[in-house]
């Protein structure tokens, strides 16, 4: 105890002396002199007059000197005074005082700033909490918007849903703790070390890795690309030749070797400008391959065949083609070739020829030809055509007049080929049309005239094409062109010329014609194109022509240049004019009919509808059915009939109900509708579907093992949910469909929540708080 | 020239199965001579067609069969037609219609009883090979590699002809065999299993074991709580668990111990496993709480778990305090429940119609939904993360998108009497009502008419319905003491199943669906017995909502148009939502 005091006398001994060494401006805290408060005071007392006595403005304490009743160190009040206290009263005396600096600027500072809005209802702000919150959430649930929806439209679903993956441990690890010990994995050792092949960590080797390096994706996509595409071109190709190679049509392919031919005589010539020498050699081999045709005589007519042809020629018209045929082959091949130069100014004369010859008109014919080519628009559009050929004959003459300038075919060989083709491309369609259209009987038969037509019409075409190959018909044709003018003022009435067009066939002429060639064939057998070429110029221009054959006068009578020029599509008139004409008198006949129906009409209504109607109760019966077994109770084996005894048992339709308009003598009420049947049909269209076909679709599709393979069978009832017997199927979790669940903890989250005292503890505090 | 020559349309004889190349047979009539020196080579048939056979029997015993004489035969053969050297059908030239034994390249060669099979190979088929010769006939020869197995466990290989018009009439044949399946399902339905007595009063809650689908706990309205083994039917412990009801139970998500609350204002925590020999049966922990806990759920994944009463307080395991309760309004809340996927999710349902949304993170109830009448309990979809049940007093079950609380995805109405209790099935597409009406149903999440219901003489009000983890059963307690076990597919067979039982059931299951629309299967497949109080009460109620409906349509048609709106089923039952 003694101690104690003394210590404690000490400390305030001590305190004192720090009192005093305290700097003398400094305001002192109440506290620290609780002890000895009086000694304190007049301590005080005598600073303050130390200093009072220097004069200088120095620091005081402030004093209190309000007259209040309630002083509180918290707030000011203003009850004794009577009036309201102002913030500016109280402001004043700090005017004077520049001391209160600091707190005038933070008054002013105050002053300054926006009042603070009342705080919302504690309802208010909890809603608002609550949206918040409502937001966030469920934001956070849509991300399982498209799970959802994947597992709705799964074809299958097998539970429980996260598959563990069996962890497969990459060969190198199993490696590792490996090494060859026996002699045979030693040698094997020693070959893959030998080949480089690694049997370690990089399972590739050095050379794969390469390649890797080598080929990006895209590189390797873009090759794969083009390797495709060529492939496919060469599929496409190679389908072409095959179709090509199939065509059993000679003249085809006789088409398709002139067209070679003629590249390659090109080609030639292009040779002979570039490399001369190359052209020769080539030359000399046409030279020799023309030589041999000399010695050969292959293709004169000496041989068995061309005689036994010869014999024939008389009747039948394909061996003369062919003799000729074979001649004109001859002709080619012993044909001396010429050098280019030759030709060309061979053809510079004849064309200079022409123009001596040819009046102004057909230039602008030519020109026009230069335009649409007549045969190709006939192709491309044969039945509008023959439709507008139909009602304006005035048009004709025009096409016509194209045709013979584009019979000139030498200069454009490509499209005169092209035209040939495309005839043969026309002829099979048609046929394959018609054997189509058999059913449809009028127009099938219309389309076979028409195509027998057309071949007749391009048979003749590519004769007389061929035969203007040679040089010597193309003056001859100049001359021809001469009347082209004629032609086209001479406009033909359509009325005059459609008789005619009736009664001069196509086909007749042109065999007519044919045989007088065949006979000149006959006599003369070397001049035989020559011939050819008259018959074919007497047909084109029989009246101008000075040097036609007498023989063909009586023709010339028949034809006379309009028809001829306006059956440049003969087929088509002709075939077209008579059927609408036919068409009309049916048109005619049915008026009348119905004239006569309408006249005698309600003559025996009654009678007609009792027929109907035992026709409708007939049909409505049930038919028999045979239901008899043979070899079923009685002898089996082939051959043998079930006993009518038997046939008459089985041999029976069921008994249908009574009909309705049984006793309705004057209706007819349709029973089609099956009760029976009904009572195992769908009478609605279910849900999900949205059309009776879909429908239907879904049930005529069976299911079963006995239609289907056993891996459809299996697709096709594989079950929606597939469970394993015995497993725990757990709630679907975000890892287990790929999303990131959250780290932390919902625990964690509330305890970090800093909203962790919640709406009861606010409560007690409240609760608390007022009382 | 004419073929078959004629001294080949004899009937060529053969009794048995020929043996050797087709030449051998086809021995012309004309080189009988030639063939006369080799005549010792003669087959046994042949020399009885050239009536030899009888005159030197001999013969027979001199003759070798099949081998040795090719090479001659061959070389007559040859003179006479031909025909290739080679005795063997080369292997690359059979075509496929040969390997696969169908009937297409071959004709039977038939002359009265007997009857050889021989291929008739037109030149066109054959290889250019073969040349001069028009037709070959060949002998069938067969390859043992396209029929016969590797081995024992390779599958047998069956030819099947899928023409189509080998198998006529699918869709009257599959709907045969349709109406069959469905009659079938119906004859099988069988989907009680057993029947789980002891409680002495009764069951009040049901809870599914975590880890361990034989194992299930109830609580009864004694406050006994028993826990069930399944697969042996019985009961293997039993526990007083309180003093009055057992409100609530849950185990824990590890499995380890389980929640109980009581009437007696506690919640428990008890061990799993039952205690040792001579050990007290003694809860782990006990938290006295001042107002009476009506419901308990455990968090899908940690310490956590939340209980209902007067507000939803959410437990810390460790703490004796909640660490955190929220409440909107006052009233005794019924049922709490975490959602199994986003786990801070919490619903509940309180008696003033009210299900209640909270968000557990957040310490915030997030949505408030007021329905017609109260709800009784609410249950997640385990694989929708937003979508619960809720089971109420109007005989209706709601399913909520949580998102859009204002309409219901679907109402579900079958029951005619208050829905208690609602489960979903573990794989989300089903759940299971346990009602008043002493019935449990069966609804597809996306069908408002349930698939099945099950009901039992003596099954009473049944309070609480759980389907196990598997998804293959169901249990219900209920008022008189039993919890029962049932198949959640009334006509499934129980056991494994073959392979070939497996493709009949799913065949017959894709046929039951194909056809479900017609009306015999729908008839079939709809058809129920039912007791006759929820007989005569569904078609009560048909009537009182027939006129229901009636009178609306009436009022609606007696009305100014557009003055009467037209509320749909859905948002009829939905009073509001408080945001």
């Amino acid at each position: 105890m003694n101690v104690n005091r003394v210590a404690e006398s000490l400390l305030a001994l001590s305190q004192q002396e720090e009192l005093v060494d305290l700097p003398k401006n400094c305001p002192l805290s109440e506290n620290e002199d609780e002890g000895d408060s009086d000694g304190e005071r007049k301590h005080q007392k005598l600073l303050e007059a130390i200093s009072s006595l220097d004069g200088k403005n120095r620091w005081k304490l402030a004093e209190r000197s309000e007259a209040s009743l309630k002083v509180s160190e918290f707030n000011v009040s203003s009850e004794g005074s009577g009036e309201k206290l102002v913030l500016a009263d109280l402001l004043e005396p700090v005017k004077t005082s520049s001391s209160l600096a600091t707190v005038k600027r933070q008054l002013n500072r105050v002053k300054s700033k926006k009042v603070v809005e009342l705080p919302l209802n504690k309802e208010k702000i909890e809603q608002i909490h609550r949206e918040v919150a409502f937001g966030k959430t469920s934001r956070v649930l849509s991300k399982w918007d498209p799970i959802v929806l994947k597992n709705q439209q799964a074809e299958q679903l097998a539970f429980p849903l996260g598959k563990e993956q069996p962890a497969i441990a990459p060969i190198e690890h199993a490696l590792s703790g490996w090494k060859a010990r026996t002699p045979l994995e030693q040698e094997i050792f020693n070959l893959l070390h030998k080949n480089k092949r690694p049997v370690t960590d990089p399972l590739l080797t050095p050379m794969e890795k390469a390649s890797l390096r080598a080929m990006s994706l895209e590189e390797a996509k873009m090759h794969r690309a083009e390797l495709q595409r060529a492939r496919a071109l060469q599929s496409y190709y190679e389908a072409k030749a095959r179709r090509e190679k199939k065509i059993k049509s000679k003249k085809y392919h006789k088409v398709v070797k002139k067209g070679k031919a003629r590249k390659a005589s090109k080609e030639l010539e292009q040779l002979q400008k570039v490399n001369p020498t190359v052209a020769l050699e080539e030359l000399e081999k046409f030279e020799n391959a023309r030589m041999m045709e000399r010695m050969s005589l292959k293709h004169q007519n000496s041989g068995k065949w061309a005689k036994s042809k010869a014999i024939m020629a008389k009747y039948d018209l394909e061996a003369r083609q062919a003799m000729q045929e074979q001649l004109a082959k001859n002709k080619e091949l012993t044909q001396k070739l010429q050098v280019a130069s030759e030709i060309e100014e061979e053809k510079g004369c004849t064309e200079e020829v022409e123009e001596l010859l040819v009046p102004h008109v057909v230039n602008e014919v030519q020109m026009n030809v230069d335009g649409p080519n007549p045969w190709m628009l006939r192709n491309c559009t044969s039945d509008i055509r023959e439709a507008a050929t139909q009602e304006d004959p005035e048009q004709l003459p025009e096409p016509a007049t194209h045709e013979v300038s584009e019979s000139e075919g030498e200069e454009r060989p490509v499209a005169e080929e092209e035209i040939l083709l495309r005839d043969f491309e026309e002829r099979r369609s048609l046929r394959k049309r018609s054997e189509l259209n058999q059913d449809a009987e009028p127009a099938g038969i219309q389309e076979r005239k028409d195509s027998s037509s057309q071949e007749v019409l391009s048979e003749l075409r590519a004769l007389s094409q061929k035969l203007k190959e040679n040089h010597q018909s193309r003056k001859q044709k100049a001359s021809s062109e001469g009347t082209v003018p004629q032609v086209q003022r001479e406009e033909p009435a359509p009325e005059e010329e459609a008789p005619l067009l009736l009664q001069r066939p196509e086909r007749v002429q042109t065999l007519e014609e044919l045989e007088e060639l065949g006979k000149e064939d006959c006599f003369q057998n070397k001049e035989l194109p020559r011939p050819v070429l008259e018959g074919q110029q007497s047909e084109r221009t029989p009246n101008n022509r000075p040097d036609a054959p007498k023989e063909k006068k009586e023709k010339e009578q028949l034809i006379d240049l309009q028809n001829l020029l306006t059956t440049q599509s003969p087929s088509v008139r002709s075939l077209a004019v008579p059927t609408t004409i036919e068409e009309l008198e049916e048109d005619e006949e049915r008026d009348q009919r119905q004239m006569i129906k309408e006249a005698f009409a309600g003559d025996d209504v009654i009678r007609n509808f009792l027929k109907e109607k035992r026709e409708a109760v007939e049909a409505s019966k049930p038919k028999d059915v045979d239901l008899t077994l043979p070899g079923w109770g009685e002898w089996g084996g082939v051959g043998l009939k079930p006993s009518t005894k038997k046939r008459r048992q089985f041999l029976k339709a069921p008994e249908g109900p009574p009909r309705k308009d049984k006793n309705l003598p004057n209706v007819i009420i349709s029973e089609k509708r099956n009760i029976h049947a009904a009572a195992h049909q769908v009478q609605v269209l279910p849900y999900p579907f949205t059309h009776h076909r879909q429908f239907e679709r879904t049930i005529q599709t069976p299911v079963g093992s006995t239609w289907n393979t056993q891996r459809a069978f299996q697709k096709l009832t594989t079950p929606k949910v597939v469970t394993k017997p015995g497993h725990i199927i757990k709630p679907i979790k975000a890892e287990d469909v790929g999303h990131q669940s959250s780290s932390r903890s919902d625990l964690s989250v509330i305890q970090w929540n800093p909203k962790r005292i919640t709406t009861r503890h606010n409560k007690e505090l409240k609760k608390n708080s007022v009382g | 020239m004419q073929w078959p020559p004629p001294w080949r349309r004899s009937p060529l004889l053969s009794a048995s199965p020929p043996p050797g190349p087709a030449k051998e047979f086809l021995r012309p009539g004309r080189v009988s001579e030639a063939a006369r020196l080799y005549s010792h080579y003669v087959t046994p048939a042949e020399g009885a067609r050239e009536g030899r056979w009888q005159t030197r029997p001999s013969l027979r015993l001199a003759s070798p069969t099949n081998a040795p004489q090719q090479p001659p035969l061959a070389n007559v053969c040859q003179q006479n037609y031909g025909a290739p050297q080679d005795p063997v059908e080369p292997a690359g030239l059979r075509s496929a219609s040969h390997v696969t034994g169908s009937s297409l390249g071959k004709a039977e060669v038939s002359c009265g009883s007997r009857r050889r099979w021989a291929e008739l190979v037109p030149e066109s088929s054959w290889s250019p090979a073969v040349g001069a010769s028009k037709m070959k006939v060949k002998m069938l020869s067969r390859n043992p590699d396209n029929y016969v197995r590797e081995t024992k466990l390779d599958l047998q290989r069956v030819p099947r002809n899928y023409d189509p018009t080998l198998h006529p009439f699918e869709v009257p044949r599959e709907y045969v065999r349709a109406l069959n399946a469905t009659k079938l399902e119906r004859v099988f339905a069988k989907p009680f299993l057993a029947s789980l007595d002891g409680h002495r009063d009764g069951v009040n809650c049901l809870a599914k074991h975590p880890k361990n689908l034989a194992t299930v706990l109830s609580g009864a309205c004694d406050g006994e709580v028993r826990i069930w083994n399944l697969t042996q039917r019985n009961c293997i412990r039993t526990v007083q668990a309180h003093e009055g009801f057992v409100r609530g139970i849950c185990t824990r998500f590890c499995g380890t111990s389980f929640f109980t609350v009581g009437d007696d204002k506690t919640v428990k925590q008890w061990k799993m496993d039952g205690p040792g020999y001579g050990e007290e049966e003694e809860p782990l922990h006990t938290i006295l709480g001042k107002t009476v806990y009506t419901g308990i759920d455990h968090h899908w994944k940690e310490a956590v778990f939340a209980t209902c009463g007067q507000q939803v307080d959410i437990w810390d395991e460790q703490r004796t305090n909640p660490i955190c309760s929220m409440t909107w309004g006052f009233d005794s809340i019924s049922s709490v429940k975490f959602n199994p996927v986003e786990t801070f999710l919490l619903g509940s349902c309180a008696s003033d119609r009210n299900i209640v949304l909270y968000d557990m993170r957040q310490a915030t109830p997030l949505k408030k939904v007021i329905l017609d009448m109260r709800t009784n309990t609410i249950c997640w979809n385990p694989m929708e993360a937003f979508i619960f049940t809720a089971a109420n007093e109007d005989y209706n079950l709601y399913t909520f998108d949580m998102r859009a609380l204002d309409t219901p995805v679907m109402v579900h109405m079958d029951h005619v009497s208050a829905v208690l209790d609602v489960d979903y099935c573990p794989t989300g597409k089903e759940f299971v009502s346990a009602s008043f009406d002493k019935s449990i149903r069966i609804f597809p999440v996306d069908k408002s008419r349930s698939r099945e219901v099950y009901h039992t003489k003596r099954m009473q009000h049944v309070i609480c319905v759980k389907w196990t983890s598997d998804s293959k059963y169901i249990m219900c307690g209920s008022d008189e003491m039993n919890i029962r076990l049932w198949k959640a597919n009334a006509s499934e067979k129980l056991g494994v199943l073959t392979s070939r039982e497996k493709a009949a059931k799913d065949y017959n299951q894709k046929l039951k669906e194909k056809f479900q629309h017609y009306p015999h299967i729908k008839r079939i497949a709809r058809h129920r017995h039912l007791p006759k109080s929820i007989y005569s009460q569904i078609q009560e109620q048909r009537i009182m909502k027939e006129a229901r409906r009636r009178k609306e349509v009436n009022r609606i048609k007696h009305s100014k148009p557009g003055s009467v709106p037209i509320v749909s089923e859905k948002k009829k039952h939905i009073v509001a939502v408080v945001k």
